[in-house]
């Protein structure tokens, strides 16, 4: 065992190394962990993602699939040595066409890039394609990364807005940098010194009872000391979960699992002996159950939470009129039953992080959507008071939703606490997939109908939400889904109900709309068996029946700002000449079938009904640096650059004037969670009106009007206006007790009104918009559906960064694509990245964004959210453009080849 | 740590071999993914330091590809047409990081029954070369793979080349894969079709599918019914009752059994297709 490690050499990036090392080790861990070149990237250890891609003597290879042995003499580059290799203006490119979102993907793809670029330096796209098709990324969509890596070098930055110009300005992202050197710092990137490393036991079992045998003896038989913590040694409530009313979910399972995956026990031990140990013979004894995992057999099989009657965790409700009186007296009505799958979040970053203590505050740095709450949840179950317990977090390899929730914070925070030692943990792709929360599988029926003229009268919707073994979001999707699934449209008759059921399966929990995409699946397919049945063209059809301003959603409320009308006509030209472009290519072809689709989406931003405020604090220090306390968690969707923009043009300042300090729970006011595409709206508003608090101040301590303008010029505040020049020197005020000169600090929190019995009220102060067309051609032989072309118009109410706007459309039809056609989630099945598929490079279709700007009179600068918007209408607009092509009405997802083909021959049939 | 032998020798390989018992490594492309260790678990004979197993060369009967060829060499070396099937599945397989470091032999080893290199070895009547420190055999590749993720190699043999006989590098060739995304997928199923024409007639026709059976499979009845047919209108010979017959496929996540049969058929009715326009003349 302790045998001398040889000695390997190994020349990276032009340095020579002689690094004692195993040489069937991984390159990868010899990078990151010996050398610390942190910049190469681990997603999954196996070949899948390209995240480790590096070059050894020039070929691109995966770093986690090559033992060290094989790069020995031999040149390594990696994402490191891309500036002195001659690819600084790649990296540019990719800054400058927002092709970096979270980042975790960025070295691999730049390090791919690179490899194309040096045999061919002006690739086209197609080719760009091939080259990076075996890097994942599960933000952007890839356009812009190909967009960045075929025009390398033909554009430069362009020069920062000036003062008052931000909103609306195409600006790079302002953390960009460090995602496209190499250097930004991710969960797995810390490495405190004499830290432990802590791995889990976890259940292999949907359902079981276990018994700890001698955990012990187990630990004194490992080559080094180890050490075994269980549910005994948790000090708190070993309970977490993120709606107050519903947790549910032990950090550590005591004697009972309720899903695979689940931990029972973590081991920590040093680096050296850590990778020694015998996981696999840790003494446990499992008494397997028979898991309930259909999500109809479960409302009438074993309980999985005793207090829960049904496997019921919550059922939502909207009602309105009476549907069935409307159904009865229509002219067409249409019923559907659509099932969608899990569905994985599949951010390339794994969960992990780091814990440590100083003084007697537990320190966690890790990834994540929600530093707040996973402060005060980890305080629970450490048994700490919160402020305790300090939350930084570190940058997030994505999240999508499910980084809301707590992973690893509880069982590192545990280690150090108990050790007072430094603890690292880094969950594998498949510990990632099997322990983490899922979009949740949706088991949905609805009918609906319209009168003589093809308007609707009456819809009714019903859906079981598979909500897997724990609370998590389900009741947040429970209670979002009844209030959206009408679509944005005028549904004058309406019953809805969505029950979040559970099941032995992995805890669904937020992903990207909380179930209103697969609400719009069942909704926009019923529409379209209506505009069918109606004659009537599918696009005339949705105008028709669109919210108009001053109409009354399904719960009664008329929000402000409604954009679907002008985002569907935005759509008009195009649908036009993509119709007439399909009926002449399918006069010309039997086997290829060109089809056009559409859907719609509304969504409301923030939480439903329920508080949601964030605090913006902006300050400057008496040397006259001015900082934004910005704590709205960037997960790569661009919030540090956006609320910057906002709170730059309140105040007056130009962004270049603007340091951020992140949302480290000790240095930061809260900005509540990334989710429920609130950032921009929320946490902007909150920024605007802090921007002019301080504005405001800033013309009074000078004496100036509401027209001065301000700049700040070393340690004074300068303001100009028609009658001259105003100087203040910040260092002469006195400082507060945050060490500024001057501050301000503001809290916004949107105006709702609780939702009755009947589900009436207004739920929500501000809604995005938007709709999607999809181009597509559908193989009638073999079934399979390739997507050529999006166009997706949103109305955003007012575009505060058309770059970043556009990266959320990309990145959103990417995921909506892969729900639609390939993304299906089967515990122990696909707990990797290749059984489960998400698009690549080569999968992806030409994206066409169209924003439509109908200001909100809430939003900051009429500004609403759009971050999930985008994917709710990209599933069912490819769907209904299957069907135009081939007449397949999907109802099951994802519309995998063979179901295509099925239901292809069904509808021939 | 573990034993990590690297040897630049074959002759010191097959010892090592003998003597251990060691798992072979090539590319690891196969044996990294099966393991959630850090290090390569042990021992290990990483054979990708031979010289003599690397390349691809002629040789009084044919052609040999050495053991460590790699799918990006195969990409780039020059090949007739009968080849071009190879090639392509080459540029299917994985993503480049993948082609750069994932060998044939590794792929036949590791004996997967989506694996995609098997079709095109199959339709170029492959066979392979294992060596050991008794000597060396030569096996057909269809009787190498003897199921799925097994093989007729014995634990001390390597493989050492593989061979493609003169004959079988006649002709024209097509490989097609399907799967449910663009790169990095495991097929559905695949085909590779090799044709050689004399004289308007079709004299060879060579076409396997594979991940629609355990290890992928030939298709002697279509084969026969093309051989000697007039080499245009190939797809017309292709019926389902040609083609089922050699496929025993299952349902699994990514497909059904009924639809794998379908799409082989539609497979290599397109590949014939593709083969058939140009009158032949080699
Ligand atoms: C992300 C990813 C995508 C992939 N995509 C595809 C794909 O599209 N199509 C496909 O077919 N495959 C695919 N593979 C599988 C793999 O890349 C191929 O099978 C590859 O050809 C294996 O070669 P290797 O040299 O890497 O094998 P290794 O991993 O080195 O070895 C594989 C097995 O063969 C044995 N072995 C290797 N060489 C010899 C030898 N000369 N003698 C005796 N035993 C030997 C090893 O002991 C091991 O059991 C993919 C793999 C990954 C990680
Ligand atoms: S980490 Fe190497 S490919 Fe994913
Ligand atoms: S930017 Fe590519 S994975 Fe996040």
């Amino acid at each position: 065992m302790n045998r001398p490690l040889g000695t390997l050499n190994l020349t990276i990036n032009g340095t020579d190394h002689a690094i004692p090392a195993d040489p069937g080790r991984r390159l990868s861990e010899v990078l990151r962990e010996d050398l610390r070149l942190t910049g190469t990237k681990v997603g999954c250890d196996a070949g899948d993602c390209g995240a480790c891609t590096v070059l050894i003597d020039g070929a691109p290879v995966c770093a986690c699939l090559t033992p060290v042995a094989q790069a020995a003499g031999r040149r390594v580059t990696t994402v490191e040595g891309l500036p002195d290799a001659g690819f600084a203006p790649l990296q540019q490119s990719f800054l400058r066409h927002g092709a970096a979102q979270c980042g975790i993907c960025t070295p691999g793809m730049l390090v791919a890039a690179a490899a194309l670029l040096a045999a061919n330096p002006a690739p086209t796209r197609a080719e760009a394609e091939e080259a990076l098709g075996g890097v994942l990324c599960r933000c952007t969509g890839y356009a812009k990364i190909i967009d960045a890596v075929t025009s390398v070098g033909q554009a430069d930055l362009p020069a920062p807005p000036p003062a008052g110009a931000a909103v609306g300005a195409r600006i790079e992202r302002l953390d960009g940098g460090p995602k496209v050197a190499g250097t930004e710092r991710y969960g797995a990137d810390l490495a405190p010194e004499n830290a432990l490393i802590v791995r889990a036991i976890r259940s292999p079992h949907h359902a079981a009872r276990f018994t700890l045998g001698d955990t012990a003896a187990w630990a004194a038989a490992q080559p080094g000391p180890v050490l075994v913590f269980t549910a005994a040694d948790i000090p708190g409530d070993n309970v977490f979960g993120t709606i107050p009313a519903f947790v549910d979910q032990p950090a550590l399972a005591q004697s009972h699992v309720r899903m695979r995956g689940e931990a029972i026990a973590i081991v920590a031990a040093d680096p050296g002996t850590i990778e020694a140990v015998d996981l696999d013979a840790f003494p446990v004894t499992w008494q397997p159950e028979t898991p309930e995992l259909d999500v109809t057999a479960a409302r009438a099989g074993n309980l999985i939470h005793d207090n829960r009657p049904g496997n019921v965790l919550i059922a939502g409700k909207v009602h309105k009129g009476d549907p069935g009186a409307a159904l009865a007296a229509a002219s067409q009505t249409a019923t559907a039953r659509i099932e969608t799958a899990y569905v994985e979040h599949a951010y390339i970053e794994p969960e992990s992080g780091a814990a440590w203590m100083e003084g007697d505050t537990l320190v966690i740095e890790a990834g994540t959507q929600a530093p707040v709450m996973d402060r005060d949840d980890t305080a629970r179950v450490l048994g700490l008071p919160p402020d305790r317990v300090r939350i930084i977090p570190a940058a997030t390899g994505g999240g999508f939703g499910s980084k809301l929730d707590l992973s690893l914070q509880p069982l590192i925070g545990l280690v150090a606490l108990k050790t007072g030692r430094p603890a690292r943990m880094i969950y594998t792709r498949r510990e990632s997939m099997a322990s983490t929360t899922k979009r949740h599988p949706a088991r949905m029926t609805g009918t609906a109908a319209t009168d003589a003229d093809g308007r609707i009268t009456a819809m009714t919707f019903d859906g079981d939400f598979n909500t897997g073994a724990y609370a998590s979001w389900g009741p947040t999707v429970a209670v979002r889904v009844p209030v959206h699934a009408s679509g944005p449209y005028r549904v004058p008759n309406y019953h809805a109900t969505a029950r979040a059921v559970h099941t032995n399966g992995p805890s669904s929990g937020a992903f990207r709309g909380f179930g209103v995409p697969q609400a719009a699946i069942l909704q926009e397919t019923l529409f379209e068996d209506l505009a069918l049945a109606n004659a009537m063209d599918p696009l005339a059809f949705r105008r028709l029946n669109a919210l108009q301003q001053g109409d009354a959603t399904v719960c009664g409320q008329r929000p402000g700002g409604v954009g679907i009308a002008d985002s569907l006509a935005a759509l008009q030209p195009h649908w036009d000449a993509a119709r007439a472009r399909a009926a002449e290519l399918n006069a010309r072809s039997k086997t290829l079938r060109h089809g056009v689709g559409l859907a719609s989406c509304w969504y409301g931003c923030g939480n439903t009904a329920l508080p949601n405020p964030s605090t913006i604090r902006l300050g400057i220090t008496p040397e006259g640096a001015l900082r934004l306390h910005q704590g709205a968690t960037d997960i790569g969707q661009g919030a540090n650059t956006v609320i910057t923009q906002i709170c730059a043009d309140a105040l007056g300042l130009p962004v270049a004037a603007f340091g951020l300090v992140g949302p480290d729970t000790h240095l930061t006011p809260d900005c509540g969670k990334t989710s429920a595409s609130r950032q921009t709206y929320v946490t902007g508003k909150a920024a605007e009106i802090a921007g002019r608090a301080l504005r405001a101040r800033l013309l009074t301590l000078t004496n100036s009007g509401e027209d001065a303008a301000l700049a700040l010029d070393g340690a004074d505040i300068v303001a100009r206006d028609a009658h001259g020049e105003r100087r203040v020197r910040l260092s002469d005020l006195p400082p507060d007790a945050h060490g500024y000169a001057i501050a301000a600090e503001e809290t916004y929190d949107p105006p709702t009104r609780a939702l009755d019995e009947n589900g009436q009220g207004e739920p929500y102060a501000v809604y995005g918009w938007g709709a999607q067309m999809a181009e597509v051609v559908v193989d009638m032989a073999l079934g399979t559906v390739r997507v050529l072309r999006m166009t997706a118009a949103h109305d955003l109410g007012r575009v505060i960064n058309p770059l970043l706007a556009e990266g959320q459309v990309e990145g959103g039809i990417a995921q909506g694509l892969g729900l639609a056609l390939m993304e299906e989630y089967i515990p122990a099945r696909t707990e990797n990245l290749h059984d489960y598929l998400i698009p690549t490079t080569g999968d992806m279709p030409e994206i066409r964004s169209i924003f439509v700007e109908v200001a909100d009179p809430e939003g900051p600068m009429g500004a609403k959210g759009l971050g999930e918007h985008v994917l709710i209408p990209t599933a069912p607009a490819i769907l209904n453009a299957i069907r135009h092509a081939s007449g397949a009405r999907i109802t099951r997802l994802p519309a995998l080849p063979h179901r295509v083909l099925a239901a292809i021959r069904d509808a021939q049939a | 740590m573990t034993a990590y032998h690297r040897p630049t020798d074959l002759d010191a390989a097959l010892r090592l071999l003998a003597d251990t018992g060691a798992t072979v490594a090539a590319g690891c492309t196969d044996l990294f993914p099966a393991t959630d260790r850090r290090a390569l678990p042990g021992p290990v004979l990483d054979i990708t330091a031979i010289p003599a197993l690397r390349g691809i060369v002629a040789t009084p009967e044919g052609l040999r590809l050495g053991a460590t060829t790699t799918w990006t060499d195969v990409i780039r070396a020059d090949l007739p047409p009968a080849f071009d099937m190879l090639k392509e599945a080459a540029r299917e397989v994985g993503s480049v990081q993948i082609q750069t470091a994932g060998t044939l032999a590794g792929n036949l080893c590791n004996a997967s029954p989506a694996a995609d290199g098997v079709p095109c070895l199959l339709a170029l009547d492959a066979g392979v070369e294992l060596a050991s420190t008794t000597g060396t055999r030569r096996l057909p590749l269809s009787a190498f793979l003897t199921g799925p993720r097994q093989t007729a190699r014995r634990p001390d043999e390597l493989l050492a080349a593989i061979h493609i006989p003169a004959a079988a590098t006649a002709g024209r060739s097509r490989f097609l894969k399907l799967g449910a995304r663009k790169y990095l997928v495991i097929s559905i199923a695949m085909v590779a079709a090799r044709i050689a024409t004399d004289a308007g007639r079709v004299t060879q026709a060579a076409i396997a599918v594979g991940a629609c059976s355990a290890t992928a499979r030939r298709l002697p009845d279509l084969e026969r019914a093309l051989t000697g047919a007039p080499a245009t209108a190939l797809a017309a010979h292709v019926t389902e009752d040609r083609i089922a017959p050699a496929l025993s496929p299952i349902d699994d996540i990514r497909a059904d059994a009924a639809y794998r049969t379908h799409a082989a058929a539609e497979l290599v009715r397109r590949a014939l297709t593709d083969l058939s326009p140009q009158e032949a003349a080699a």
